[in-house]
């Protein structure tokens, strides 16, 4: 119980607190912000939008967090997002049968086989050849664009089918499917990492890959996984963005979403100098990311000024989660605080045995 | 010192090539600019693009080459891949290969003066399309061929004050207008909103109740319009400085279980075909084009150019304006 209280007071609260802080700002800003109504029967409000449209960062902050466990990065997630995308779009447009249910499956199976391969790609630069995991996914970062508007020959291909357009707008009892599906490849990979020792062994990978190789971990064979499960991840959230508005921009896609996506890991409480990782912190992160982005236009900044709010934001959030910057505003509060929890250190050091207890 | 006269003695030259193209008045390359064509009368044209980075540049390009063929120009074309370094390669290639004309759509807006003046030197005289530069040597190109971004603001508004009874679709008296902004800080961005915004101040009925950045992508239009329509009541009109943050919109009104072009009026600019056909289909009220088909009015330049005529230093490009109905009958020629 203070096991838990202490990882909720150290990674979790504080962006928590945010989330609260910026959903309050929203409601004063736009008392109708969390109405959520049924229309043709299926939700619809912001707080709709909010989880439908966080659905891509979410999946691409999930195979981040672990390639970010194993001390690594994977810049390349918003190019082979796009590719994805475009992949699905022109093999739809090109096919006999546009709109057809058979046609949006085989396109989603490519469009993810090619996102598969370009983290295998990924991953064997990172596990096998050695190169920095920065390098090796900049590769692609900057070369992937160009794949992808080869592509779609430079042009944005929109398609016609409706099966595909499921994936990013479509609902299921009400709810958003993208979400859903965001949601349950979430929830079983926490039960793949926390309930079987694969978690703890990304950990081990992430704090000392010679070590736990000798300790007879294949830290290979884990590290080039997190790269293809990153990449699966980044093909899927390249699905939902195109499918949102049924039409493959390979300049747009996903666009800057590594970073919104390596922001939300962080803001999580994971440190990106690999070891222990928090899934329930990404989610929480992405969740902040997205509300964020919709804040900006519901209380009406101007769009100038856009880019400062969101920074003033990350920025409080990071110094919240700063052990120091809190110890220095204790101090600095003028009533004596109530002893808080030690808080823990950010260095990467935990112990294994405490990694499933996350 | 020298070289200045020599240069003031090339542009001089540039006024005149025609007739004094075999006068030897400066170095002698004179003589070759006229004869690379293949003959006096054929004009060889360097043109280097953009890229192809959306469909309304490839549209553009294929504009430039299908109508030098046709007015029987030499094309060299070059693609600089969004690279100004890729550019200024070209344009030196072209000055080496002693051109009559070289004509490009800059990347960036700075950083051409050196490789201007080389032109200049060589007496090959520069058109600028689609984008301009920024220098304050203005002598350094001779005319600037491209769309005036301020007036196509200016149309949206006219169509809108003219329509105003119409456009004010719940019957309040005052017509609410959201704008769906371009790229913060693009020419584009920033002349559509305010040309828009002089034109509607004429009419104290209309105003703009939201204005936030889709980025000119249709994503960035579909959030910032799911936004505003949760945040702002009675939305009567939307305004988007592009066909793709108004095609994203379309798709945030429908799934509000509204309908675009009836219950929210859409206005939007570019005229791709996409954008086109949404406009056919009743979803978009009005289009104002952006017209990347500027390939006839440059091979004019050229010639008039390359002539020693008198250009203007600034040529705005033939541009429409669409309804439905009068996208409905050309929709079937849109080459883009």
């Amino acid at each position: 119980m203070r096991d838990a209280s202490r990882v909720f007071s150290s990674t979790l609260l504080w962006p928590l607190l945010v989330l609260l802080a910026l959903l309050v700002v929203n409601v004063v800003a736009n008392p109708g912000f969390l109405e959520v109504r049924v229309q043709d029967g299926r939700l619809f409000g912001s707080l709709v939008d909010i989880v439908r449209n966080g659905a891509p960062v979410l999946l691409i902050a999930l195979g981040m967090t672990l390639v970010i466990a194993t001390r690594g990065i994977d810049l390349s997630v918003g190019a082979v997002a796009a590719i994805g995308g475009a992949v699905a779009c022109v093999y739809m447009v090109s096919s006999p049968d546009e709109s057809g249910l058979g046609t949006a499956l085989v396109a989603c199976a490519l469009a993810l086989a090619t996102c598969v391969a370009l983290g295998l790609w990924n991953g064997f630069l990172v596990s096998v050849l050695g190169i920095q995991p920065i390098i090796a996914t900049l590769v692609l970062l900057v070369a992937g664009r160009g794949l992808a508007m080869l592509v779609t020959d430079g042009q944005i291909t929109t398609v016609n089918n409706d099966s595909f357009r499921t994936i990013g707008v479509g609902f299921v009892l009400g709810l958003p499917v993208a979400a859903l599906v965001a949601w349950a490849v979430f929830g079983l990979t926490a039960l793949l990492v926390r309930r079987t020792a694969l978690g703890m062994l990304v950990e081990a990978v992430g704090i000392n890959p010679e070590a736990s190789r000798l300790a007879g971990v294949r830290a290979v064979t884990i590290r080039w996984t997190v790269y293809v499960f990153s990449g699966l991840c980044a093909g899927l959230a390249g699905l939902m963005i195109a499918a949102n508005t049924s039409a493959a921009d390979a300049n747009n896609a996903g666009l800057w979403i590594e970073l919104d996506a390596i922001l939300a890991v962080v803001i999580g409480g994971t440190s990106l100098a690999g070891g222990r990782f928090s899934l329930a912190g990404t989610f929480v992160g992405a969740l902040l990311i997205t509300t964020l982005a919709a804040t900006i236009p519901n209380i009406g900044i101007p769009s100038e000024t856009n880019y400062l709010f969101k920074a003033v934001v990350v920025i409080v959030v990071c110094l919240l989660q700063s052990p120091k910057a809190r110890a220095v505003l204790r101090r600095r509060r003028t009533t004596p605080a109530p002893p808080a929890p030690p808080a823990p250190p950010e260095s990467p050091t935990p112990t294994l045995a405490k990694a499933g207890t996350r | 010192m020298l070289k200045k006269t020599m240069s003031a003695a090339a542009a001089l030259a540039v006024g005149s090539l025609a007739l004094t193209a075999c006068g030897g008045t400066s170095s002698g390359s004179d003589d070759a600019a006229g004869g690379s064509g293949g003959g006096d009368d054929t004009i060889t044209m360097g043109f280097a693009q953009v890229g192809a980075e959306s469909g309304w540049r490839t549209a553009n390009t294929q504009s430039v080459k299908d109508s030098a063929e046709e007015a029987g120009v030499e094309l060299l074309f070059s693609d600089a891949q969004q690279k100004q370094e890729n550019q200024i390669k070209a344009i030196r290639s072209y000055i080496q290969q002693d051109v009559d004309v070289i004509a490009f759509s800059p990347v960036v807006e700075t950083g051409w003066d050196a490789v201007l003046l080389e032109a200049k030197r060589a007496s090959i005289p520069v058109i600028l399309t689609d984008r301009a530069v920024d220098s304050e040597d203005d002598s350094l190109y001779e005319t600037f061929l491209g769309s005036d971004f301020v007036l196509e603001g200016e149309r949206a508004g006219e169509w809108l004050v003219e329509n105003a009874e119409d456009s004010d679709v719940n019957g309040d008296g005052s017509i609410n207008v959201v704008q769906l902004e371009g790229t913060t800080g693009a020419a584009p961005a920033i002349d559509r909103a305010e040309g828009f915004a002089d034109t509607i101040a004429s009419d104290g009925s209309i105003e703009v109740v939201a204005s936030q950045t889709g980025d000119f992508t249709r994503d960035g239009g579909k959030r910032v319009m799911e936004s505003f329509l949760n945040s702002e009541d009675d939305i009567d009109v939307v305004y988007a400085h592009n066909d793709d943050m108004g095609l994203g919109a379309i798709e945030a009104i429908e799934a509000a279980g509204l309908t675009p072009g009836e219950d929210i009026k859409i206005i939007t600019v570019d005229a791709v075909k996409d954008g086109m056909q949404a406009l056919v289909d009743g979803k978009i009220n009005y289009i104002v084009e952006c017209n990347p088909l500027l390939g006839p009015q440059l091979m004019d330049l050229a010639e008039q150019v390359v002539a020693g005529e008198e250009v203007e230093p600034r040529v705005v490009t033939e541009e429409t304006t669409f309804t439905q109905e009068e996208a409905a009958e050309v929709i079937d020629e849109r080459q883009y």
